[in-house]
């Protein structure tokens, strides 16, 4: 039996099977960063212990699946730690040598870890909205496979411009991150040609959140709050800290309905999607962890196959030949959404569909028809070439 | 076969009348059911429940079993063509959603699109005679014309898999591009034409050395089609290997390709996402099933032109026609 060989041609690619003497090893790592909050509102929204990490184990066992074809094993470790321990935790897995490493955190956070890295690492992005980290304070050992706030609020507004639904009520919450997808919003209406005519501060005040008797109060206090708005057609919540966002469909003043946060949401997905091919992937998850898939497996299975896909295709491992792959006009990947999934090369971000939920079925798919682009209609979505002030990709 | 050959063949059987006319069986992925067509009249002529999730379907050489895959069921039904009544089940493993007959009718060759195998079953003991590990989302499977070699797709691995049919082992895997839906022999066996929906691409395997290797990818364009829609799906070679039919899925169109050069020739408007094709045993039509539009198109293989097309059920998925 001749060695475990990767026979590599313009056109074509043979893999000879042979019982691989030598495995190569891929080493990946899913680091998640818990921040303490309190409870959801609704309590179907609470985190499993395993959010992310089984998705990324579905991804590691794709790769593990297709590796045994091409002498590639593939390990994933898991690891889930308080904010202070971040930095502490990434040294550990560049200690056991693990260089390709899916993050779950907030922006604030993957920066850190980012900087700490260094370029021996490849970090993916998903969790964090933040378009900062696509745009100027872009890095260039991370990649985005989590969309962004602005792919998310482009989504939204270009479904509400084709349903004629143009007057957008924003209603945005008190905390920083809140009114960041607020003026992600503002961004998209100005894009598209919504127009926000009028705009609500919802403060929180510690009082909104899950109580026995919540909904009573909430009847009473979201429609005061709504009311005397001026004329709209759809009110659009920013509240990505949930303190607001799900009391308010059916208790708005004016009978309108609610997107964004609540009501009608942009999603990377959902565990009703079931187009492409997407109800067997649901099927393998919930056989292999016994509960729906979330946003964050989602992406960390995204991260776990990009660096599956990187590895297959250029027959080497290493964080630099795998970033080097992934932004090349070489890579793509199939992900349950219809098309290929590709990098936008000037700031690492995946593009992506986004699927627009109401909770039960999948309501739309967004990049919307007739929203056309030179390049791909999914850089309709989030933030584009000519405007971007990312300069660590060589742009 | 030569054009004038075909040409006779027509004469023939237009001549003949109704004495040629074919049985059409159209599974219908969302109806539960199966759609009985007239090659000739074009008219349904039975629509009979074929279980959950009915995808893949074929029938037998001498026409007597017709073979369905029951995704949901975990099972592959057989019906009589004749009663439409159900004879028995094989055990296909689970989620079976494509096959293929060994080109004598027995063994039968099923993706366990779950399960990451294929599955050999006996058709005529009902034994499971082995399972073969695949690689993520097995679909598409092909029996070579001499029978020997299996190829399965794998839709997330991304490889065409070569099965050794007298050992069940793989020995070779070809990577191609994103999401392989099927697979496709010519006749004389020399090539292998491999789809990949999300890739958007045909790749064209020499299979006649001993090493396959990829020699072509054949790439679509469609004027005011999004690239993105343009997803092939089914493929059909005509026996003579001069055109090669490929399904785009979203795009709504059938490629009609030169079998000698390879090349896109035209491109053929049918229903809603088109995927799956069958010929009729003489080759002159092609029956496209349309899941979408929940009709199927019919094919002038020699004009190349659609010439109707037909309501059956909802969200149409396979088509196999009855032999002669």
């Amino acid at each position: 039996m001749p060695n475990p060989s990767l026979l590599l041609a313009v056109f074509w690619v043979t893999v000879l099977l042979t019982s691989p003497v030598q495995a190569a090893e891929v080493k990946t790592a899913v680091l998640r960063i818990d921040r303490v909050v309190g409870p959801p509102i609704s309590r179907l929204d609470a985190p499993p212990a395993d959010l992310g990490f089984a998705g990324a184990m579905l991804g590691n066992e794709d790769n593990r699946t297709t590796g045994a074809f091409t002498g590639m094993d593939y390990t994933v470790k898991t690891q889930a730690v308080a904010p202070e321990e971040a930095v502490a935790a990434l040294d550990g897995l560049k200690a056991e040598g693990i260089g390709l490493i899916a993050v779950i955190a907030e922006g604030d956070l993957l920066k850190a870890l980012s900087d700490k890295s260094g370029p021996e690492v490849l970090l993916f992005n998903a969790g964090a909205r933040d378009d900062g980290l696509r745009d100027a304070d872009c890095r260039a050992n991370v990649l985005h496979v989590s969309p962004s706030r602005s792919m998310l609020s482009d989504s939204i507004v270009q479904f509400l411009m084709w349903k004629k639904w143009p007057r957008i009520l924003l209603i945005y919450g008190s905390h920083p991150e809140d009114k960041l997808l607020a003026d992600s919003y503002r961004k998209s209406a100005a894009k598209f040609g919504a127009e926000i005519v009028e705009e609500r501060e919802f403060v929180d005040t510690g009082g909104s959140r899950r109580t026995d008797t919540g909904h009573v109060m909430v009847q009473k206090q979201i429609p005061v709050f709504t009311q005397e708005a001026e004329e709209y057609d759809v009110i659009v919540a920013a509240d990505e800290a949930g303190v607001f966002a799900p009391y308010l469909p059916y208790h708005s003043w004016d009978p309108r309905p609610v997107a964004g946060s609540a009501g009608l949401r942009p999603v990377s997905w959902h565990p009703a999607h079931e187009a492409w091919g997407a109800t067997q992937f649901q099927r393998r998850f919930e056989k292999l962890t016994g509960r729906y898939m979330r946003e964050e497996d989602y992406q960390a299975w995204l991260a776990m196959r990009v660096i599956g896909e990187a590895v297959t295709r250029s027959g080497k491992a290493d964080p630099a030949t795998v970033r080097t792959y992934a932004l090349s006009k070489d890579f793509e990947l199939a992900a349950f959404k219809g098309q290929k999934l590709t990098f936008r090369s000037w700031n690492g971000q995946l593009r992506q569909p986004i699927l627009l939920t109401e909770g039960r079925v999948t309501v739309s798919v967004s990049p919307q028809d007739g929203y056309l682009h030179q390049h791909s209609p999914l850089d309709t979505l989030g933030i584009d070439a000519p405007e971007t002030a990312c300069h660590a990709f060589g742009g | 076969m030569l054009r004038p050959a075909l040409a006779i063949v027509s004469a023939v059987l237009l001549s003949a009348g109704s004495a040629e006319a074919n049985k059409v069986f159209v599974s219908n992925e969302r109806g539960n059911n199966v759609t009985v067509l007239d090659s000739e009249s074009w008219e349904v002529i039975a629509t009979f429940p074929a279980g959950n999730r009915p995808r893949g379907i074929t029938i037998s050489p001498d026409g007597k079993e017709l073979y369905v895959c029951a995704s949901d069921d975990d099972t592959v039904r057989v019906f009589d063509p004749e009663t439409y009544k159900e004879l028995h089940t094989l055990p296909s493993g689970p989620d079976p959603e494509l096959f293929a007959l060994d080109p004598s009718g027995n063994p039968l060759y099923i993706a366990n699109e779950d399960d990451n195998l294929v599955t050999v079953v006996d058709v005529k003991t009902h034994q499971v005679l082995a399972e073969v590990p695949v690689g993520v989302e097995p679909e598409g499977v092909a029996v070579s014309p001499d029978a020997k070699t299996i190829i399965n797709t794998s839709e997330t691995t991304n490889m065409a898999h070569f099965i050794d049919a007298s050992t069940y082992k793989i020995v070779h895997n070809v990577l191609v591009d994103q999401r392989p839906r099927y697979a496709e022999f010519t006749a004389d066996g020399k090539k292998l034409y491999v789809s990949a929906e999300i890739g958007g691409t045909v790749s064209v395997i020499d299979v006649s050395a001993v090493e396959p290797k990829i020699t072509k990818k054949i790439t679509f364009e469609v004027p005011g089609v999004l690239p993105e829609w343009l997803q092939p799906v089914g493929v059909k070679a005509t026996k003579d290997g001069s055109r090669i039919f490929v399904a785009l899925g979203p795009a709504n169109r059938v490629a009609v390709i030169d079998g000698a050069t390879d090349e896109v020739l035209d491109y053929l408007l049918v229903g809603q996402r088109v995927w799956q094709m069958a010929f009729t045993p003489g080759e002159e039509f092609l029956i496209t099933t349309n899941g979408n539009s929940n009709d199927v198109s019919i094919i002038d293989v020699k004009a190349e032109k659609v010439i109707r097309s037909v309501q059956v059920g909802e969200q149409p998925w396979g088509v196999v026609v009855a032999p002669d």
